[in-house]
């Protein structure tokens, strides 16, 4: 089930949230309606955390983070680490990263399995990753961008990728992290997947500005409506590729 | 060998109506990019395009009127300097879209380029109706108003001849001048030109005072005036006069005047007419300009003017080294022209001049003159015969006779050119000819002596003569517009002014022709060569052909 929000008139609801399996973060806000809108739709399942990070308010483009841990920028401050801490489960392990991309949502893309990171990234952070997250690290790119975390969205039933995302590149891909992939876009058009679109296992949300037919094909790629949701991907499934094979 | 399938194509759904696309920048397909942005925005549908209905031209912004036929390139240009907000899109093509004439609408069909949302082009094509609006130009408004001027310029010269404003026109077509003019009329002495603003009007007298030299006067009419706002409304009349001195007359200075003039010899000849009188004293070659403001100082009229002058045969001549400029100074001995004649072909008629009978008739006249450059003996020159003149003149009678030449050569003159009635190669255009007078060659008149043909006779006479000037003094032909004739009837005619070696002989043999048959006096046959030296007009020295010219198309 994919939900429409908006944070403060702007559809780049990613920026401003984190949405995992066990977790939710979302921005500190003047209303509530953002959190609110979360709540309704997550409830009692996960811990939704109002935080900061930095002092920032862009928390999903900074932090990354599964069903098994949450890593934060070493921006982050003691305080907020101290509160995120207290608020999240204690499965959860935090760690505080010190590296030099600190957009750690942008160059991080994960599900509870796997990650693709930024060609750049250092060696102790994939270390990091691969220990906190407890996933397999792969140093990738998606339609030539280096910024994974931006340009896909990934759980552990399916993802989304960047629209000119070639098939080949799909495919490997797919193989890496072993979920099926379709290439689309959020927000009317947008190509950048990440800003636009939170998603875990049960449940998505993107931007107010996402069309219907977005819709249908983030709920068939994540697999977001039971049981007719097979039948509805493999159609998607068809029209996308195979057909144009 | 197996087969192996190519990459399969990559598509996404377009985000609006889900139809599987090639991923583009917006991730739309092209008609919902279309339904979203409408790139002729700003672009208006419907505009209009003003027409003349009586010289069918159309107003190109923002004040010129240009002839455009249906369809064409200048008409679309017009079309699309209309538009407003081309300039904010691309315009790959434009072109008319057939429309009845009589529908008084022109449709445009345009294809436009615009980037929308980031680094998408989207082109597009579309339709722009054009109102033709049927009105009339300022141009035809005033031509259809006849009674509208403002301003009027009185050119006036009293003298009895045309020959000034022959020239004058020939300056105002060459310089452009008439091209504001609304309309113009002979009066007795001149000429007056009408204007419908007073610029205009200052322009005219401006020109005129920097090519003759004038006086100019002005005066106003109230017509109507507002006491509320304090504006009025004028005709205003310029009055412009002409020193009545013309080329080659024989002036004699006013005493105090010739003092000042570096204590030149009153007695002289205008040798040159500019903004300014140029005098000449052919003895001396002593020369004196006099500006019009120091002319109408003190007035004075010419003694003797080119009508007055008498043929003189050169029977000797002999430079006295003096020279300046183009002049030398000679001494030469003339006689009447005739004198010496062994017999005369019809004895004593009735057309002969008093002094032909008279004992001067014989004489030999001893003068100094400035054409020693160019006199030979045995050539026929002109000058006034002051010996046999009478002139009412007090400056004149104030002159000590020994001061007085008997005679005074003004210029040479080429008789036997003169006897061939041939038509010139070339012709002058005028301003506003007649329509009825068009397809007459340099005869046909058309300014001057067309509505004052009080005396036709007269007028063609000083238009003859003012073409002869043109042709003898190559500095005059230089400040007006020569056209080539169109091609003669008579082969012969036009060949002759060619100048070859083979094609003179064959002039010299038709010349022969056509004296023998016109029994000529024996003596012309010798001297068909001796005016070798005559100016002729140059090809070269031709405009091509003109275009039938008027005062309301002033271009060519």
């Amino acid at each position: 089930m994919a939900t429409r929000i908006q944070f403060e008139n702007s559809s780049d609801i990613g920026v401003f949230s984190k949405l995992t399996n066990s977790y939710c973060l979302t921005a500190i806000q003047g209303s509530t309606n953002f959190y609110s809108a979360f709540e309704s739709e997550l409830g009692d399942v996960v811990p939704i955390v109002h935080t900061s990070i930095g002092g920032t308010r862009i928390i999903g483009r900074l932090t990354a983070g599964n069903r098994h841990g949450l890593l934060v920028p070493s921006t982050t401050t003691d305080q907020e680490l101290q509160h995120l801490r207290n608020s999240l489960p204690d499965t959860v392990a935090i760690q505080r990263v010190e590296e030099r991309l600190s957009a750690l949502g942008n160059v991080i893309a994960c599900n509870d399995y796997v990650a693709l990171v930024h060609p750049d990234v250092d060696r102790e952070t994939e270390e990091i990753i691969a220990d906190v997250l407890k996933v397999e690290v792969f140093r990738q790119t998606i339609a030539d961008n280096v910024l994974v975390g931006s340009y896909c969205a990934i759980t552990n039933q399916g993802g989304l990728v960047h629209p000119k995302t070639s098939v080949q590149d799909q495919d490997e891909l797919s193989s890496l992290l072993q979920v099926p992939l379709v290439a689309g876009t959020v927000n009317r058009g947008s190509d950048v997947i990440g800003a636009g679109l939170v998603v875990n296992d049960w449940c998505a949300f993107t931007g107010l500005d996402t069309t219907a037919t977005e819709i249908s094909v983030i709920e068939a790629a994540f697999k977001l409506q039971g049981q007719s949701s097979t039948a509805v991907i493999g159609e998607m499934r068809d029209s996308l590729i195979d057909s144009w094979a | 060998m197996e087969f192996t399938p190519g990459p399969a194509i990559h598509r996404v759904l377009c985000a609006d109506c889900g139809t599987p696309i090639v991923p583009n920048s917006a991730n739309l397909c092209v008609a919902c990019l279309r339904n979203t942005v409408d790139i002729t925005e700003g672009i208006p549908k419907q505009a209009s395009v003003s027409f003349c209905r009586n010289c069918e031209r159309f107003l190109s912004p923002p004040a010129s009127w240009t002839l455009a036929r249906p369809e064409s390139q200048e008409l679309l240009a017009i079309c699309l300097k209309k538009l407003k907000g081309l300039n904010k899109v691309r315009l790959t093509d434009a072109h008319f879209i057939w429309t009845e004439p009589h529908s008084k609408r022109l449709r445009v069909s345009l294809t436009i380029q615009k980037e929308v949302l980031t680094a998408t082009v989207l082109e597009q094509v579309f339709e722009i109706e054009y109102l033709v609006q049927h009105g009339q130009c300022p141009d035809c408004t005033k031509l259809a108003a006849k009674n509208t001027w403002k301003a009027l310029v009185q050119v006036r010269q009293k003298v009895p001849h045309k020959r000034t404003f022959l020239f004058l026109e020939q300056l105002i077509l060459k310089h452009g001048a008439q091209k504001d003019t609304i309309s113009l009329k002979e009066v007795r002495d001149g000429l007056d030109f009408f204007y419908s603003s007073r610029n205009h009007a200052v322009k005219m007298v401006e020109f005129l005072a920097s090519v003759v030299p004038i006086r100019s006067k002005t005066s106003e009419q109230l017509l109507s005036s507002d006491t509320h706002s304090g504006t009025a409304n004028f005709k205003y009349t310029y009055s412009v006069e002409i020193i009545p001195i013309c080329k080659d007359d024989l002036v004699c200075i006013p005493p105090k005047m010739a003092k000042q003039m570096a204590n030149i010899n009153p007695l002289t000849i205008c040798s040159r007419v500019g903004n300014s009188l140029h005098f000449l004293d052919p003895s001396t070659l002593q020369s004196c300009e006099i500006t019009s403001p120091i002319y109408w100082r003190a007035p004075f009229e010419s003694l003797a003017s080119v009508s007055d002058l008498v043929e003189f045969t050169v029977l000797d001549i002999e430079p006295t080294g003096n020279s300046r400029g183009k002049h030398v100074a000679a001494d030469a001995q003339v006689a009447l022209s005739g004198a010496f004649k062994s017999s005369r072909p019809h004895g004593e008629d009735e057309s002969m001049m008093d002094y032909e009978n008279s004992s001067l008739a014989n004489q030999i006249f001893h003068t100094r003159t400035h054409l020693g450059g160019i006199l030979q003996p045995g050539d026929t020159v002109m000058g006034y015969f002051l010996s046999n003149s009478n002139f009412n003149s007090d400056d004149f009678a104030a002159l000590p006779s020994h001061r007085v030449p008997d005679v005074m050569l003004v210029k040479k003159s080429y008789p036997n050119r003169r006897k061939k009635n041939r038509t010139r190669a070339w012709k002058l255009r005028s301003i506003a000819r007649e329509a009825d007078e068009e397809g007459e060659t340099s005869n046909a008149r058309g300014l001057v002596g067309r509505m004052g043909g009080r005396d036709q006779k007269k007028v063609e006479e000083d238009y003859e003569l003012f073409l002869r000037e043109l042709e003898e003094d190559e500095e005059m032909r230089g400040a007006v517009n020569l056209y080539r004739a169109p091609k003669s009837e008579k082969p012969g005619a036009g060949s002759g002014l060619a100048g070859g070696k083979t094609r003179r002989k064959a002039q010299f043999e038709m010349d022969v022709d056509e004296s023998e048959a016109a029994a000529p006096a024996p003596e012309d046959e010798d001297e068909g060569e001796d005016e070798a030296d005559f100016p002729d007009v140059k090809l070269d020295e031709l405009l091509e052909d003109f275009d039938e010219m008027t005062l309301e198309e002033p271009q060519e």
